[in-house]
């Protein structure tokens, strides 16, 4: 291998890939080779570096430089600049950090600097389509360890005591999962992996399936180890072509290496991985329905017990692991369980993935340790909401998930204050909304999902959910009534104490979480037909100013619907029974003289 | 449910009817092979006809009600065929908080063209998704493989007018 001087990291997570990723690495190659340098300087496509929302990022190395929006036309300047004479392009770094001189760095930004790094840990670090980069940050050393000096109980134990949960959401002790398929009699066991990530709004699994596939494959394996399986499936969205190609890739190399195969490090173990591809339905995101789809059929979830690692895919033990799960598994090997279980809190170990998105500053990906408090992931780490609006919520959670209001933004994040406050964990995707989010409107948003997605198969989910849809379309359209109210929290009680699976349970919870936390928003949309946060269609009004109207007819010849008249270089109205309140007239004018409300 | 009939007709030729034999042979003895050899036989002919579907069940060995089952259960499985562009608006959390139904709005407004359906001259079909993760850009809509971010209604007509 030559020696190389300096290397430049491309973010190629799809993010970054949408926003032109590609163009940058074939900008750079070109430009490198006509400078010369491309002997010295490398050029690596990595996986997501997490701060999608300034996007594409570069970080330059040996230095850590972190170069934010860069373009290909930037690039030129990029390499004769800092690559030919070592003066960093000062217009284009990451400018967050508190000490201006120090803002150069990748890892003393403001949106890294409390992050720790442990499922995410060679995301944005390594190639992830170059099993040798793997290998070169301690990859296939678990493995290693655990087939040659570890028994398959001992390892049940490591990670029962590194006290990791399951996080796809329900935070099942992963340890004991373990435990029960190991229990389970038979000669032919299968260890899965759920990379069914549906939620919308959450990206945590395909970033560290874009960015580190290898590390999700070897901890796969470790795990058929521990419970003495010897085949196991990977069930992943089809939506996610990236992270599908570097998976199959990944699956090439570690074959080729015999980390998979026949007699894993010359060991009677064997184990192999197959890939099988999710059709767009969110409820195979639950266990027994992905089974079922797995097994190619419609997937339906079915009642348990039994559980899957008594009786799961094709009737046999199973377990099922979430992608983040798994990315967590051969640093608890390599590290011992002790060290995973100091980050954290009590009941909470580690750390954990989540996705900001919606009105926040730095969306992207942060993984921090359990029991952060919601504050600092907002103000500090996310940079705080845009223009200047004002924190109203956070959805975590999606679908199933539930909204914390503003008064609670000092609660540390870990499974037990989520639910005692009424909220959960789910999968890690962080929404935050702002004053003009209508929180109904929101409600009926997710509402408006799960309907979608029911799978039909239980009267409580495919009947209860459409009622409680309905209410809500009612609500946002002036017609709620008082009872209205009433009768959504109780069909959400009947609905979650009934339905069939984890999908239809937790649907209601968006509505029950926004009815708790801002009863005064549905109040409002009830009884004075009024939306606070001037989202609700129906309930806007638009009106002209007839002492800022200058009469220019801008607003009537955009209007497609004819609703507003007047006469030149006089005040124009609008003839609300004809308005269809697109809003194109407030676009349109020039004088600010159209409000709604 | 716009997913539940064929309404274009059938224009397999028999080279794109090889492919799907070949595949169908490669899966038949796989356990839960049909999904796999569903997703392919779309990536053949583009969507899942009825011709299609009676073919994949017959090579199988399997009923046509089971093909049929899985095809309109996931939203991925198309019974008609999408536009020449394909036009693709996310409705994931992030971007719907971002305003992308206004998005979705103005080019079903713009195309004549609803939601899951596609135009009468075949060019363009208009879809929702859910998340296509790239939340950082939100509001995102596609066309094809073109991914265009941070999207405003106003933006509308400029990307439409690259696909003419």
């Amino acid at each position: 291998m030559n020696f190389v001087r300096a290397h430049v990291l491309v973010c190629t997570g799809t993010g970054c890939s949408s926003a032109g990723a590609d163009g940058i690495i074939s900008a750079f190659e070109e430009q490198l080779k006509k400078n010369g340098l491309d002997e010295e300087v490398r050029v690596v496509k990595t996986g997501c570096l997490g701060l999608c929302a300034k996007g594409p990022n570069v970080v330059v190395y040996p230095e850590g430089v972190y170069y934010n929006y860069v373009s290909a036309e930037d690039v030129p300047e990029i390499v004769e600049e800092h690559l030919l004479k070592g003066r960093p392009v000062t217009r284009l770094i990451h400018g967050d950090a508190e000490d201006a001189s120090k803002a150069t760095n990748l890892t003393d930004t403001a949106f890294y600097k409390d992050q720790v790094r442990i499922a995410l840990r060679n995301c944005g670090v390594i190639n992830p389509e170059d099993i040798d980069e793997y290998i070169a940050y301690d990859g296939y050393a678990a493995l290693a360890k655990v087939l040659t000096e570890m028994t398959p109980q001992q390892v049940i134990d490591e990670i029962k005591a590194s006290g990791l949960k399951g996080r796809g959401g329900a935070g099942f002790p992963t340890g004991l999962k373990w435990q029960f398929a190991a229990n389970s009699p038979g000669p032919v066991k299968y260890a899965c992996c759920n990379a069914d990530e549906g939620d919308p709004g959450a990206f945590m699994d395909r970033s560290v399936l874009e960015g580190d596939p290898h590390s999700v494959l070897e901890a796969m394996t470790i795990a058929g180890y521990a419970i003495g399986a010897t085949e196991g499936y990977i069930y992943v969205r089809a939506e996610y072509p990236i992270a599908v190609e570097r998976l199959k890739k990944a699956l090439e190399q570690s074959h080729e290496y015999g980390f998979l195969g026949k007699n894993i490090f010359g060991t009677d173990f064997s184990f192999d991985i197959g890939i099988r591809l999710g059709s767009g339905a969110f409820v195979c995101g639950e266990e027994t329905a992905l089974m079922v789809s797995i097994e190619g059929k419609r997937g339906e979830p079915r009642c348990r017990p039994p559980y899957p690692a008594v009786k799961g895919l094709f009737g046999k033990p199973t377990i099922l692991n979430n992608v983040e799960t798994y990315a967590n598994v051969c640093w608890i090997i390599n590290h011992g369980a002790e060290a995973y279980a100091a980050l954290g809190t009590e009941g909470s170990k580690g750390t954990k993935v989540f996705a900001l998105g919606g009105k926040i500053n730095n969306t992207g990906l942060v993984e921090i340790p359990m029991g952060t408090p919601l504050r600092q992931i907002i103000e500090e780490i996310g940079g705080g909401v845009p223009n200047g609006k004002k924190f109203k919520a956070v959805q975590t959670g999606g679908p199933s998930g539930a909204c914390i209001p503003a008064s609670q933004i000092d609660v540390p994040i870990d499974y037990e204050n989520l639910t005692r406050i009424g909220a959960m964990m789910g999968s890690g995707g962080m929404i935050v909304l702002d004053e003009d989010d209508c929180m109904v409107d929101i409600a009926k948003f997710f509402l408006q999902f799960t309907v979608d997605e029911s799978c039909g198969k239980c009267s409580p989910c495919r009947i209860g959910i459409k009622r409680m849809y309905d209410i809500l379309d009612r609500i946002t359209a002036g017609q709620g009534t008082l009872e209205d109210l009433d009768t959504l929290e109780e069909l959400a009680a009947h609905i979650k104490g009934n339905a069939l699976c984890g999908l239809g349970q937790t649907a209601p919870n968006p509505v029950l979480s926004t009815l708790k936390n801002f009863k005064d928003e549905y109040v409002a949309h009830v009884v004075e037909k009024r939306c606070p946060a001037g989202s609700c269609k129906a309930l806007l009004n638009y009106t002209i100013d007839p002492a800022k109207c200058k009469g220019c007819s801008a607003c009537s010849r955009v209007c497609p619907a004819d609703a507003i008249s007047g006469v030149v270089r006089s005040p124009f109205v609008i003839d609300q029974s004809k308005c269809i309140k697109c809003g194109s007239c407030m676009e349109k004018c020039k004088f600010g003289a159209i409000s709604k409300g | 449910m716009p997913n539940t009939k064929t309404v274009v007709p059938y224009s397999g030729t028999p080279e794109q009817e090889a492919q799907l034999k070949a595949v169908i042979a490669e899966y038949k003895d796989v356990p839960g092979g049909t999904m796999p050899v569903m997703q392919q036989a779309q990536e053949i002919f583009g969507y899942l006809p009825e011709e299609v579907q009676i073919m994949i069940a017959e090579g199988m060995g399997i009923p046509l009600e089971e093909v049929y089952g899985i095809s309109t259960f996931y939203s991925l499985y198309n019974l008609n065929p999408k536009g020449r562009y394909k036009i693709t608006v996310c409705l994931g959390t992030a971007c719907y908080v971002k305003g992308s139904q206004a998005i979705l709005d103005k080019i079903v407004a713009r195309l004549g063209c609803p939601v899951g359906s596609i135009s009468k001259d075949g060019k363009y079909s208009v879809d929702a998704t859910r998340c296509v993760g790239a939340c950082g850009l939100a509001p995102v809509m596609m066309v094809n493989d073109d991914v265009y971010g941070r999207m405003t209604p106003d933006q509308v007509d400029d990307v439409l007018a690259k696909y003419k």
